[in-house]
């Protein structure tokens, strides 16, 4: 038993798309400073999962806490200023404006002028690539290159907790390890965090605990290590038999 | 023609296309938004013209108040028709919004009839519009000189606005994509009622230096500059700002060239202006500043 009181806590969450049940009553918990992950196949409900707690997506029932506060009914940008960001699914920077100008959007709840300054300078250590192209528009990054912008972006407005849509995905191999690292890195400068990935093994590694996901509900959880020889996960979502 | 008339009418073809451009902006804003053709914009610009003529005659404000007052209160009809009526519609498939947009410019008209009465109204111009300047040896009319200048400090501020400020860089967010933007914390409804809100000032001050040019206002007056200055936006690449303060331009000055150069075809010189558009649109269909970056997925 845990007795600190979890950072995020998600109970019963059903969540419909017109007729289609895409989430049948999810509850996970996710502590402070921890890095926990979503695992699960396509269509599993992992992005709707995050979709809901960010507030794009509404549930039909359940309960999203973020530490006392129920915050399940608030239009999205309140979330943000509740501490919660996202990297969503499919990068989604805004090619339209510059790196800088997305980085300045990460930040729009902020007034704090001379901490996020440092924050600039703080996400320009973690991606220095983002710092030599801060006037180029970020349609004309690379893959890699706004899948960085997007991180940064998230973490500009210094979220409690951050959630990520597979981060990894359509990344070189050596990029994709780059990624992970930074996201132990993130983790240890003290931002709680809550991952989807397709690249299950690599997730489990890094992860303090891991929830997996199957059809609209969470089937096996467990600490992210552990989860890395159960049988079942092994045989379904790290390839082997 | 001599060359001091053909700076004359360079003049007055710059301070038609100012207008223009003026009015351009809000449907290229709206536009760039919402996918939607706001039609009662071009009412707001003919209610500018209005709340001016009532400051001025009923209220006897001085002139330069009386503008500002109805440049605020468009920008509140503005977000008033953004509330009311689009909101609601806001993820109604856009076939539908664009009825209601033809049914709020109705109403605004045939409500303006009511009201404000079919009779024209002989508008009171400020003496600064009524002076004759010479430059270079042409007379040149206080409106074409003071209009395009006006109306170049008004876009010089908009550009700050939308590409040098926070609530600009959302709008332009807002334009790509509204489900990210909202991600970033950004109220997006807000963010939209501003865009209204700049668009219709924009109208409201294009519609008072109208009425300077042409003082004779009508409820209907918006119908003919609202078509002329919608199609600036379209021939600028709609969506984006700088293309439609193009588009107005080009408008503006082919209109006034057209009949200048060719005098028998005075009559025809909205079909000549249309035409060239058509036949532009053909050769460049995503407009002058049109989108050619494309975005990686
Ligand atoms: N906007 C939508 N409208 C209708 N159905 C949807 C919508 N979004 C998702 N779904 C459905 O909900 C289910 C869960 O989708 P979700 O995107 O959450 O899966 P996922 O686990 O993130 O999958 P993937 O690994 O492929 O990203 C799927 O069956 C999907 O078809
Ligand atoms: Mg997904």
């Amino acid at each position: 038993m845990n007795a600190e009181q979890p950072l995020l806590m998600i109970d019963n969450l059903h969540v419909y798309y017109g007729g289609i049940h895409a989430l049948k009553g999810i509850s996970l918990e996710v502590y402070k400073n921890k890095i926990v992950s979503l695992i699960g196949a396509n269509g599993a409900g992992k992005s709707t999962t995050l979709r809901t707690i960010s507030g794009l997506v509404r549930s039909r029932t359940g309960n999203i806490k973020l530490k006392d506060n129920l915050i399940g009914d608030l239009p999205a940008h309140r979330i943000v200023e509740m501490g919660i960001a996202m990297v969503p699914e499919g990068r989604k920077i805004f090619p339209n404006l510059t790196v800088m100008e997305n980085l300045i959007l990460g930040c729009y709840i902020r007034k704090d002028m001379v901490q996020i300054k440092k924050d600039m300078d703080w996400i320009f250590s973690i991606f220095p690539r983002l710092k030599e192209r801060t006037w180029q528009k970020g349609g004309t990054l690379s893959g890699g290159e706004q899948q960085m912008l997007a991180v940064g972006r998230a973490l500009m407005s210094r979220p409690q907790l951050l959630m990520m849509d597979e981060p990894s995905l359509g990344l070189a191999p050596l990029l994709v390890k780059e990624i992970f690292q930074i996201i132990k890195k993130i983790n240890q400068e003290g931002t709680t965090i809550l991952l989807i990935e397709q690249n299950a093994r690599a997730a489990l590694e890094i992860s303090d605990f891991a929830y997996v996901m199957e059809t609209g509900k969470i089937n096996t959880s467990g600490e992210g290590k552990s989860l890395l020889f159960d049988e079942k996960v092994r045989k379904a979502y790290l390839g082997e038999d | 023609m001599s060359f001091t008339q053909f700076f004359q009418q360079l003049m007055n073809g710059f301070s038609l296309g100012s207008l223009y451009a003026l009015l351009a902006i809000g449907y290229t804003l709206v536009y760039g938004i919402l996918s939607l053709i706001n039609f009662a914009h071009s009412d707001v610009f003919m209610l500018g013209t209005y709340f001016a003529f009532y400051m001025i005659t009923i209220f006897m404000l001085p002139w330069w108040l009386s503008v500002v007052i109805s440049v605020v209160l468009c920008a509140i009809v503005g977000m008033t028709i953004e509330r009311v009526a689009y909101r609601p519609l806001r993820s109604a498939p856009r076939i539908s919004a664009l009825i209601t947009a033809v049914g709020v410019s109705y109403f605004l008209e045939n409500l303006g009839l009511v009201v404000l009465g079919a009779r024209p109204k002989g508008f009171p111009r400020p003496d600064l519009m009524k002076n004759v300047y010479v430059i270079a040896g042409a007379k040149i009319q206080g409106v074409s000189f003071w209009v395009p200048i006006i109306s170049i400090g008004i876009l010089m501020v908009l550009l700050y606005i939308v590409y040098k400020t926070k609530v600009g860089m959302a709008m332009r967010a807002v334009a790509k994509d509204m489900e990210t933007t909202r991600l970033m914390g950004v109220n997006v409804d807000q963010i939209i009622l501003y865009t209204f809100a700049l668009g219709s000032a924009l109208a409201g001050a294009g519609g008072v230096m109208w009425a300077a040019k042409f003082p004779q206002i009508n409820p209907l007056m918006g119908i003919f500059p609202g078509w002329k200055a919608f199609t600036a936006a379209v021939v600028g690449g709609i969506g984006n700002v700088v293309g439609a303060m193009i588009g107005g331009f080009i408008i503006g000055l082919a209109e006034i060239l057209i009949a200048a150069f060719f005098p028998s075809l005075t009559g025809y010189k909205d079909a000549f202006v249309f035409g060239l558009l058509i036949l532009f649109l053909i050769i460049k269909p995503n407009g002058i500043m049109g989108e050619t970056l494309k975005e990686k997925v």
